[in-house]
């Protein structure tokens, strides 16, 4: 095979026919904010872990929602709870109580 | 359904493309991918259809290379834009033909903002009179010439001496028709067909007696995209591009690939031949891909023209498959000669894409 230094990224195609809804429900009726947020990225912003690793609650909330939870358990993982998002959330919406949320919901079975 | 309802709005992504009288400029990128796709449109045009076509070789690139890599301004552009059409005024002509579709694209952008902002326009009539102390006419029309082939398909299709038929099973080869996206994503109005049901290639499919194939990536970009191509650390995104279109074309066994664009059947083509080096993976049948060809190289091969005065010898994809299918016959021995006879040199051979 040659090598060109470059080659073909890893597909980025979501498949929304996997997508649980059942589980999101689950997640919703605990959590409503889920629903809430309108992915404008504060607490990315302001995120402490996220200035050293690959995680972001925004991004996390859209790929539970793109069928990929095991991507959002895995940057959520990285969290601390230090609270900063919930601070600067123009929702209001309990970030760190969210998180927790997801991950009971999402790591169960 | 109302199909009166279906009428008026199917009448709206009609446009008006002139009958005769034209004048032409042609691509920067294609004169070096392709370059015989411009000398056969014009020759097609002149000798086949027997318009007017003039072009002059004072024309200069649109600049849009430039413009989409963000290394010169828009106003730049719009000047370099004003003094191709003084040229065409200064020759006598108000319909402008281009070849390519990126340069389309710039010209529907820019004659839309100085349509939007009137004092842009006067600011540079005053920019070109500065810097070449010429005056400029904006086009009465102005049409890609895929356009023009589109409106005289039925005149190419009543002079051809075969059609885009398998000779060999009697089927319609299944034609993939992929339109440029600067062509109609940016002014559907300008398009035949607007962006959603673009209809200027698959036109000339039909009347040529191909086989559409409907495969759902059918509209995505074939993967050139300026910037994602010109710097070696994103061609990894234009490669993947690529590959999705492909590999979602796949299952419906296309025999052929026809284009609009510059960049269109450059990159479906090569991109091929770097999909099986560095993958093993090919798109055709044994080994072989699937030619990737311009409307101007299908309009020649239908019309009966000789293959390796097409070009089809510049292609990464090897044509001949699709030559057998079609019944085209050529010399093998003639295929890398050019003018006079002149050996042109036979390019070292892939080892996965036959």
């Amino acid at each position: 095979m040659v090598d060109f230094g470059f080659g073909l990224v890893p597909s980025s195609r979501i498949n929304l026919d996997l997508f649980d809804k059942e589980k999101y429900e689950e997640l919703a009726a605990m959590e409503p904010d889920v629903r809430v947020c309108m992915a404008c990225g504060s607490c990315t912003a302001v995120c402490t872990a996220g200035r050293l690793v690959q995680t972001s609650l925004r991004e996390a909330i859209e790929d539970l929602k793109n069928a990929r939870p095991e991507k959002a358990l895995e940057m959520l993982g990285a969290c601390q709870l230090c609270g900063k998002c919930s601070m600067v959330c123009p929702r209001g919406i309990n970030t760190r109580h969210l998180i927790l949320s997801i991950t009971k919901v999402y790591s169960a079975g | 359904m109302i199909y009166e309802g279906k009428r008026k709005i199917w009448s709206e992504y009609q446009k008006e493309i002139p009958d005769d009288h034209y004048f032409y400029v042609r691509s920067c990128i294609r004169q070096s991918f392709f370059p015989a796709s411009e000398a056969t449109f014009l020759r097609i045009t002149r000798e086949a259809l027997g318009k007017d076509i003039f072009e002059t070789e004072h024309h200069t690139t649109c600049g849009g290379i430039a413009y989409h890599s963000d290394t010169i301004p828009q106003e730049t552009v719009m000047t370099i834009i004003a003094r191709q059409f003084a040229l065409m005024a200064k020759y006598g002509y108000e319909n402008y033909v281009c070849s390519c579709i990126t340069s389309f694209g710039l010209y529907c952008e820019t004659l839309e903002t100085w349509r939007e902002f009137p004092e842009l326009e006067a600011k540079i009539r005053d920019n070109l009179w500065k810097s070449c102390k010429l005056e400029f006419a904006k086009p009465k029309f102005l049409i890609h010439a895929s356009d023009l082939i589109y409106k005289y398909r039925n005149n190419i299709a009543a002079q051809a001496v075969r059609k885009l038929v398998n000779v060999h099973t009697g089927e319609p080869l299944k034609v993939v028709e992929h339109i440029g996206c600067h062509y109609s994503k940016m002014f559907p109005s300008k398009g035949v067909g607007g962006a959603e049901y673009p209809y200027v290639l698959v036109g000339m499919i039909e009347a040529w007696g191909g086989e559409i194939v409907d495969y759902p990536e059918r509209r995505h970009c074939c993967g050139f995209g300026f910037r994602q191509y010109f710097i070696k650390g994103n061609r990894g995104y234009s490669l993947s591009n690529t590959h999705k279109k492909f590999e979602s074309m796949e299952p419906f066994k296309p025999d052929l690939i026809i284009t609009n664009c510059p960049g269109c059947p450059y990159f479906l083509d090569r991109w091929q031949y770097v999909i099986a080096e560095s993958t093993g993976k090919t798109y055709g049948q044994d080994g072989h891909g699937i030619p990737a060809l311009t409307y101007e190289e299908v309009a020649g091969l239908v019309m009966g023209y000789d293959p390796w005065d097409l070009g089809l010898q510049t292609h990464q994809v090897g044509v001949e498959p699709l030559l057998d299918k079609m019944g085209v016959e050529y010399d093998p021995a003639k295929k890398y000669l050019g003018k006079g006879g002149k050996d042109l040199g036979t390019p070292v051979a892939c080892s996965c894409l036959r």
